[in-house]
């Protein structure tokens, strides 16, 4: 295989746009990512995208997107897995520069997702989960995270507090990103006076409904150089998928997510790392106990440690492993589509040294993890400063 | 989504709770598969699921997705039936939702499920309500 740099970064603000078009969403945050490696032609653009049907009655994506950028022509290829899109886009990217089949790719995410009302979005969202089976019941996104947590609670004694301290601290890393879809400081008697949304979890503790779109450059690494002498080359050096059962029902247990899991570990073995390497990582917080569980998954910490460790600071900016410095999905936004790539635009961007006042010092480790439905799939990537 | 063909093709395991047995290892899943996916055998035999069982997670959904709106909120639970197979259902008959708890045992009843979909067709299934400990 060959070495993949990221050589171009772009996105949109991320928020409720009423006035832009999905189209110009995805051309804005594409011509950004092109204008930042230097180019303007590629072999390939991959597009990850949940779901512009249900949300905007656009399918085809593909030729529609090509076409915006005037790129008719190029192979382009539309790729889903629910939440996890993006990430898969990143991963279908990044498997094609180091194949050899292409030398440099756009990889794109975006959704637009504010063009229906709240039923038809939480309708939508709710396909990801098993839609005979679990959708039939009436259960939504929040209540499948709801019952983990339900779990995960009595099984570790995780804390309603330490849920709520999840979307502190994201909210408190948002305001220093100018992307994100929130600028607002909350705090713990803040989240927990919001509205339930499904018990035990409530309207701060979810992720919002966001239009927005990113994208990155991939190239090899010698191209990279070529491309940008004076800038050290972002290299994915690990790249891990996994799926699990859709329906909760069949896991083995409630309080794990298994595909963020094997992910991990297939990351870290293609990298050659382990999870004391990683100086800091964007992870798939669509809701606050999502972060507390990803966290346990990659080996940041222990099975039900994870509370505790928002809890003391662990995670926070200037903690033993900072996650979520972006925001993360919580007060960024997420656009689901677009939240795979957009979690490898904050990781490239703080691995270059230009994250601003979020910047994490000395960074040169970090990882992306995006997750699909209530953990049925997962992407995970490694990218080193070289 | 919700059309007529669908609501047919559902009915042994929504109303009569049928699923399958492997022929090889014992597990049994509902709904039916072409495939054990705990040995891989291909080879089933139709068994009906007993209708007793107790809560393993639940949720009290207060923003439903369409076609659910009038019910809310939703009490839905994960429910392990006495075979062990957990599944999905909504929580019926439940005056105080806040009174669930993790272990409750419960019983499945037939009830309507959700309203009118876009077809127009009703959709019956099964709900747990509570069963005397």
């Amino acid at each position: 295989m060959r070495d993949v740099a990221v050589v171009g970064i772009g996105m949109t603000s991320f928020g409720e746009l009423w006035r832009t078009p999905l189209r110009s969403l995805w051309a804005e945050a594409a011509l950004a990512a092109l204008d930042d490696a230097g180019l303007d032609s590629v072999d390939l653009i991959t597009i990850g995208c949940m779901s512009s049907g249900l949300f905007t009655g656009q399918e085809h994506l593909a030729s529609l997107l090509a076409d915006e950028l005037g790129m008719a022509g190029v192979p382009a290829a539309r790729v889903e897995s629910a939440c996890a899109s993006g990430g898969l886009a990143v991963r279908t990217g990044f498997a094609e520069v180091a194949s050899g089949l292409s030398d440099t790719v756009l990889v794109t995410g975006v959704e637009k997702m504010t063009d229906v009302d709240g039923a038809d979005s939480t309708y939508a969202l709710g396909t990801a989960a098993d839609a005979e089976w679990e959708g039939f019941h009436g259960i939504t996104f929040p209540g499948l995270y709801a019952m983990l947590a339900r779990v995960h609670m009595q099984q570790y004694g995780t804390t309603r507090e330490q849920l709520a301290m999840v979307a502190v601290k994201n909210h408190a890393n948002g305001l220093l990103n100018r992307h994100a879809q929130y600028h607002l400081k909350v705090d713990v008697e803040g989240v927990l006076g919001s509205t339930l949304v499904a018990d035990p979890l409530r309207l701060f503790d979810c992720s919002p409904v966001t239009d927005g779109a990113a994208a990155v450059v991939l190239t090899t690494v010698e191209r990279a150089r070529e491309l940008q002498p004076d800038r050290p080359p972002v290299v994915i050096t690990g790249s891990g998928l996994a799926t699990d059962t859709i329906t909760i029902a069949n896991r083995g247990s409630l309080a794990a997510l298994n595909a963020v899991k094997l992910a991990g570990e297939r990351a870290y073995a293609m990298a050659g790392r382990t999870p004391e390497d990683i100086h800091l990582a964007e992870v798939h917080d669509c809701f606050t106990i999502a972060e507390i569980m990803a966290t346990e998954a990659l080996g940041f910490f222990e099975p039900g440690q994870g509370g505790p460790a928002v809890e003391n600071g662990l995670t926070a900016l200037g903690g033993k492993i900072p996650v979520n410095t972006s925001g993360g999905l919580k007060s960024k936004g997420h656009p689901v589509g677009a939240t795979g790539v957009a979690q490898v635009f904050e990781i490239t961007n703080q691995l270059r040294g230009e994250a601003g006042q979020r910047q994490v010092e000395g960074a040169r480790i970090g990882m992306a993890q995006n997750m699909g439905g209530s953990g049925g799939s997962s992407v995970v990537h490694i990218l080193e400063v070289v | 989504m919700f059309s007529p063909a669908r609501a047919w093709r559902e009915f042994p395991q929504r109303y009569r709770l049928e699923a399958e047995k492997c022929a090889s290892c014992g597990a049994i899943h509902y709904p039916p598969r072409l495939v054990c996916a705990e040995c891989g055998a291909r080879e089933f035999t139709a068994v009906v699921l007993p209708r007793d069982g107790k809560v393993v997670t639940f949720t009290i959904v207060r923003v439903p997705p369409a076609g659910f709106t009038e019910q809310s909120p939703l009490s839905i639970a994960l429910v392990e039936l006495s075979n062990g197979v957990r599944i999905m259902v909504q929580i019926g008959d439940v005056e105080d939702p806040e009174s669930i708890e993790i272990g409750m045992p419960v019983r499945l009843e037939f009830r309507r499920v959700s309203s009118d979909g876009e077809a127009g067709v009703i959709f019956y299934g099964h709900k747990a309500v509570r069963a005397a400990s």
